[in-house]
């Protein structure tokens, strides 16, 4: 009974250490690629570790992305500020002031949300052309915007909905209005729900890259997604650059991850409609 | 404008159905932008995707004149589309088994009270916190046929077993559904392990005093009660595999399109060909079949909520 359970207990272990080492293989084999200069680079020696640690790739691929990298600042931090508030103001509205077809709008709102983005690219760019702002960062943050209410909303909507109706009714006697009682009761209540949609937008937006693509293909404006294939599209596959290039750009969001897992965890449930 | 309304909603306390009426009406006036940006940019969007693939727009100039079905006829008799429906099918087979599959083990052995929880679960969702670009670029070097993965295989002792991986002209598509397995199976372990954390003990103890084992425990009372998880986890995935895009785009379509998609082949033709009808044609049979997956699953879970 015992050895059978002891060969229970390490074939599970060996099992989730099997599956650690497939999802880490990748972020080793880049780091590895990334610590080697270029004339050491063969794919026969990609499993040889660097013969001295050598910054070089890092250096050579963050001069030629910084540009790149701010241009993803830029765009992802008012992008998630301003579809985080759009989706409290949203979400207090469908939660505490229903009306008749509200639901049905908040329906609408995330069956959008699942639909492939295909669909709406070609009118995209040609109404970002009419407006000028095709080709510019403030084109791509506009989308970004506009595409990340259906989730913010969902999101701020599941949890104001459980916010009590009685508190909201209370604040109505004592006088408050439509602003009084968002200021009042529900943003003092919405801190969490902040943090949970801000780190959730802002993932999404850094790593977003077909959009970003399309709006902004230019190679100088262009957000890191976009410079890391255009690493990878030169002529001879520098794979040492293409590799720290990839590492450099998944700091940010992987650094949030490991700081913020909590919130990541609450905005992947509750997004996924499943939380 | 608001703090205008609050001092008037105020001096009135005996109007109050009034002022309630007037909030209602703020409500909406917040809401309205929104439900505007989205009305346009999605179902506007979706509708106007929708005639330019009728229209005879295929020249960088804008020509909405109207073509009937030719985008459509092209498409239907393009080879290329004709590969890219089966790349998805292949894609959809192995990307959402190797997910569901993946995720259901994974969350079901961390919930067995491991020791190194944390650490296993925060391992298998990292990939998930990067871009599927990072995806496709780190595996695209691991999956060299001459060498990468290859060179472990052949270290092992299995010399002759030589994939070409994303070089497969007939199957290069599963080497793919594996980049997008790597980033998306720790999600769906996710999905799965707050399931399973949400049934109570009783059920499991109950089953336990019952004589169920571990496997029955699974079958009977585990599996069914997570089938709306593995119903999210199907959508999730269905809806991933038709929106493929980033990995193709990275790594090319191979060869004779074996690792080609709709979404690709979607971009390929509209923005780099300016076949805009053709494109549109090609977004719109996305969305068409997106929407038979999508639709069924919002209404249940609406249902759900609702009760």
């Amino acid at each position: 009974m015992s050895w059978h359970r002891l060969l229970a207990g390490s074939t599970k272990y060996a099992v989730l250490i099997a599956f650690a080492a497939f999802y880490l293989v990748p972020f080793y084999v880049m780091i590895l690629t990334g610590l080697k200069p270029l004339e050491d680079i063969s794919s026969f020696e990609i499993w040889n570790m660097p013969k001295s640690l050598d910054f070089g790739s890092f250096r050579e691929a963050w001069n030629q992305m910084d540009s790149n990298f701010w241009n993803s600042v830029r765009i992802t931090i008012p992008g998630a500020i301003v579809s985080t508030f759009l989706g409290s103001l949203n979400g207090y509205v469908f939660a505490k002031w229903g009306f008749r077809g509200s639901n049905w709008i908040l329906f609408l709102f995330v069956f959008g949300m699942f639909l492939p983005g295909q669909g709406i690219l070609i009118p995209l760019v040609w109404v970002l052309q009419f407006m000028g702002l095709y080709g510019k960062v403030n084109g791509l943050i506009m989308a970004y915007c506009i595409f990340g209410i259906p989730i913010t909303s969902l999101l701020f909507y599941r949890y104001y909905a459980s916010v009590p109706d009685e508190l909201v009714d209370a604040s109505k006697i004592d006088g408050c209005g439509f602003f009084g009682i968002y200021r009042r009761i529900i943003l003092p209540l919405s801190g969490p729900t902040f943090a949970v949609v801000g780190v959730w937008q802002c993932t999404r937006i850094w790593n977003e890259y077909l959009m970003a693509l399309v709006v902004l293909g230019n190679p100088a404006r262009a957000p890191v997604t976009v410079a890391i294939k255009n690493f990878s599209s030169m002529g001879v596959i520098p794979w040492n650059l293409q590799m720290a290039a990839a590492l450099i750009a998944s700091v940010p969001t992987i650094a949030v991850y490991l700081l913020l897992g909590k919130l990541f965890m609450r905005g992947l449930l509750e997004g996924s409609l499943s939380g | 404008m608001h703090t205008d309304l609050t001092a008037r909603a105020k001096s009135l306390p005996a109007l109050l159905p009034k002022w309630l009426r007037d909030d209602r009406k703020i409500a909406i006036l917040m809401l309205a932008p929104s439900i505007i940006a989205v009305a346009v940019f999605i179902y506007v969007f979706m509708g106007w995707t929708l005639y330019i693939s009728v229209s005879n727009w295929d020249r960088p100039a804008l020509d909405l004149s109207f073509a009937g079905l030719k985008n459509w006829q092209r498409l239907v008799n393009d080879p290329r589309f004709h590969i890219d429906l089966r790349n998805l099918v292949l894609f959809a087979v192995g990307y959402m088994s190797q997910c569901i599959v993946i995720g259901f083990l994974l969350a079901a052995l961390l919930n067995e009270r491991i020791r190194g929880e944390v650490f296993f679960r925060t391992v298998f969702l990292m990939p998930f916190a990067v871009s599927a670009v990072v995806s496709g670029t780190a595996w695209r070097w691991l999956q060299v046929p001459s060498a990468g993965i290859n060179l472990l295989i052949a270290n092992m002792g299995f010399e002759n077993f030589r994939p070409l991986w994303y070089m497969h002209p007939k199957l290069g598509m599963l080497a793919i559904t594996i980049m997008g397995a790597w980033q998306f199976s720790g999600f769906v372990m996710a999905l799965y392990l707050a399931g399973l954390r949400a049934i109570p003990d009783e059920l499991r103890e109950a089953a336990v005093i019952d004589g169920a084992g571990t496997i029955a425990l699974y079958r009977h009372v585990f599996i069914p009660m997570l089938r709306p998880v593995t119903f999210t986890a199907i959508v999730l995935t269905g809806a991933g595999s038709i929106g493929n895009f980033e990995i193709p785009s990275i790594i090319g379509t191979g060869p004779g399109f074996a690792t080609d998609t709709l979404g690709f082949y979607m971009f390929e033709q509209t923005f780099r060909s300016s076949r805009y009808g053709l494109g549109a044609a090609v977004a719109t049979f996305m969305l068409v079949l997106s929407i038979p997956l999508v639709l069924p699953y919002l209404i249940s879970v609406l249902r759900e909520e609702k009760e």
